[in-house]
């Protein structure tokens, strides 16, 4: 067991894997001399040298395209976005490229590079700054998508990620980097595409992934004191999507709620409730309801700021509407 | 056809026939695409001839080596078929038929080949460009003495990606070339009404690379100059080379270009990479027969195509769901059977 942060742990992936496997290097912005805008590279310079670590000018579409390039032509890029609200600046790159490469060509090459970046609110950093961005990706066929909650699954999903076949999107969470654990990293890892199951309940099912796992199991814990059980599901990896687990839950308990800090339109768990309400339908006894951010930009001021995405409170008050 | 005169500026010309049957081949094979376009037989009208452009396919690919990577942009069927390309698997791609490259998911404009180093032509203007720096990024560090490729045409000379692209090359002292086909054109829109600065190697010159501009119309002068670039770059300075020409037809097959006088046309055409080689080696010596003979040659190989590609079977539907991800991955379900399975109810 060790005791360490969500940042740590993601530094400790990328150390791991780069000493295994000496095809996989790391690209991006800051990465290098100045460590990673929020650290995680920190320090892997001096072992790993400025070819592994390769800084790069401020220019995020060719950042990727060349992370493109590297993987057809064997190497295991690690491509760092500094923000996933840059993420539109590298769409060409990143869903005309690299997530059709494979099927276009018919199934020649694919692309294995892992497209590291971070979202989310909790830093007061703006509009520009504090987006989740996951449904633009998971509307693409082509892209994995993970979203690590706990510092186990970000060195255990990035490690993993680093062995796929296929581009992977990996979205950490600013506000989790300093979230501190005690892990152990030998034991053995999640079944990748897997969604885990955090908490039993009977009264409903709350399904969510990222920084709102923690929302919703303080939601759950307060309403335990009030006589409410809820199931929580963190599903990890939205690419691949594992429904079992959801359906699995859902079926016997017949009432579901999906937290997302993405915009409630035509986001994550717009699709996450369209699955449930299609595929379980006959069990449920009252609509899904969706959680999401408000249909809004993100402010800077930290009181609209934190009223903008989903909250613990939210989470529980939505349940005793609900269990009403 | 009254050819100019040729005037060979430098180099040799004794490759001069090898360049010229290589031209002939390409833009055979491009009228052998309109041919299929015009009786039904393409998959679209997606359909993009490099019809007066062949000299810059045939002499840059004539300065490339075997394990040299490249990628194209939408109208490179000419650079493929100059690097190798098997004209009949071509033609069943531009087809969508199975027997393509890439069993007809690719068609015209996403057309590639590992086996060749052609990591794919690309439907987005610019979107194939940086794809090069990370081969030469992966080319530099495994030390395979490989060069990488980009070919564009003029109009993603006003596109970022292509300077944020050359910029790294340069800055990592990458074994990249940049070739910039200028066929006037960027759709219907004419390379002085894009931009101001049309003399476009300086731009790269800028950036720290080797830039030159060579006249299209001498195949054996683009060959030298892409030598010089290329050899330059497999000894880690990177380069660009703009090589002018005109597009003979218009943007895509239904285009008729009325945005060009017939005047302008008819001048763009006699600047005939083809002719002028041919009016060169007839100089040389060479006969009429001679030539006419392989041009013979080539319509017969590519005529083949066209039977091929229309005898060969289209894709089995079943295909539709494969190659989303890796061979072993789950394939999404199909829509039919998800609607069938969610509306069975007990």
């Amino acid at each position: 067991m060790a005791q360490m942060t969500y940042r740590d742990a993601l530094r400790k992936a990328l150390h791991d894997a780069m000493t295994e496997d000496e095809d996989v290097f790391v690209i991006g912005e800051e990465v290098g001399r100045y460590g990673g805008a929020y650290g995680v590279t920190k320090g892997l310079i001096d072992e790993f040298g400025p070819e592994r670590l390769r800084d790069t000018p401020i220019s995020e579409p060719a950042i990727v395209g060349t992370a493109v390039g590297a993987a057809m032509a064997g190497m295991r890029p690690v491509a760092e976005l500094m923000y996933v609200d840059f993420i539109g600046m590298t769409m060409d790159q990143l869903c005309n490229q690299a997530a059709k490469i494979r099927y276009m060509f018919g199934g020649q090459i694919g692309v294995p590079m892992v497209l590291r970046t971070q979202g989310g609110t909790g830093r007061s950093a703006g509009a520009q700054h504090s987006q989740s961005l996951e449904a633009y990706v998971m509307h693409t066929p082509g892209l994995r998508l993970v979203m690590p909650g706990t510092v186990y699954d970000a060195y255990h999903l990035l490690r993993q990620a680093l062995r796929q076949p296929d581009p992977v999107v990996f979205i950490e969470h600013k506000a989790l980097y300093a979230m501190s654990d005690e892990v152990d990293l030998d034991a053995p890892p999640p079944d990748w595409g897997r969604a885990v199951v955090r908490r039993t309940g009977s009264d409903l099912v709350i399904v969510t992934y990222s920084r709102q796992v923690h929302y919703v199991m303080q939601a759950a814990e307060a309403l335990a004191g009030q006589g409410i059980e809820a199931t929580v599901i963190d599903l990890r990896t939205l690419n691949p999507l594992d429904f079992e687990t959801i359906r699995a839950a859902v079926e016997p308990i017949g009432r579901a709620m999906v937290v997302s800090e993405g915009p409630l339109t035509a986001g994550v768990a717009a699709e996450l409730s369209a699955r449930i309400t299609e595929e379980c339908f006959d069990f449920l006894h009252d609509p899904v309801i969706r959680v999401a951010g408000e249909d809004v930009p993100i402010s800077v001021s930290t009181a609209l700021e934190a009223a903008s995405v989903p909250s613990a409170d939210l989470v529980a008050e939505t349940a005793r509407k609900m269990l009403v | 056809m009254n050819a100019p005169k040729p005037h060979i500026a430098t180099g040799s010309n004794a490759d001069l026939l090898g360049l010229y049957r290589q031209m002939r081949r390409v833009r055979t094979f491009e009228e052998r695409v309109g041919e299929l376009f015009v009786r039904g037989l393409s998959a679209g009208s997606m359909l993009h001839l490099s019809i007066g452009e062949e000299s810059a396919a045939v002499g840059v690919c004539a300065a490339m080596k075997d394990g040299d990577t490249f990628t194209t942009h939408h109208r490179g069927h000419g650079i493929f078929l100059a690097r190798g390309a098997d004209p009949e698997r071509m033609m069943a791609e531009i087809a969508g038929k199975q027997t393509g490259y890439c069993h007809g998911k690719g068609g015209s404009m996403h057309i590639a080949d590992m086996g060749l180093g052609h990591l794919g032509a690309n439907a987005i203007v610019g979107g194939g460009i940086p794809a090069v720096v990370g081969a030469a990024l992966v080319a530099q560090q495994r030390r395979t003495g490989a060069v990488s490729i980009a070919f564009f045409g003029d109009g993603a000379m006003q596109q970022g990606i292509l300077y944020e692209s050359m910029n790294m090359a340069a800055l990592w002292d990458l074994p990249t070339v940049f070739v910039c086909i200028n066929n006037q054109y960027g759709m219907g829109t004419r390379i002085d009404q894009a931009t101001k600065a049309t003399a476009l190697h300086e731009r790269a010159v800028a950036f720290g690379l080797n830039g030159e501009t060579v006249d299209g119309l001498d195949v054996v002068a683009v060959r030298d100059a892409a030598q010089r670039i290329v050899d330059a770059a497999r000894g880690g300075t990177p380069g660009f080379l703009a090589i002018d020409c005109y597009r003979f037809f218009g943007h895509a097959r239904k285009d008729k270009s009325p945005y060009r006088s017939p005047g302008e046309e008819e001048e763009g055409r006699r600047k005939d990479p083809i002719a002028f080689a041919r009016a060169a080696l007839v100089d040389a010596g060479h006969g009429e027969a001679e030539l006419d003979a392989i041009d013979a040659a080539a319509a017969a190989e590519m005529d083949a195509t066209i039977d091929f590609a229309d005898l060969s079977e289209e894709p089995p539907l079943s295909s539709m769901f494969r190659d989303v991800f890796a061979v072993g991955e789950p394939e999404p379900e199909p829509l039919a059977d998800r609607i069938d399975r969610v509306l069975a109810r007990d």
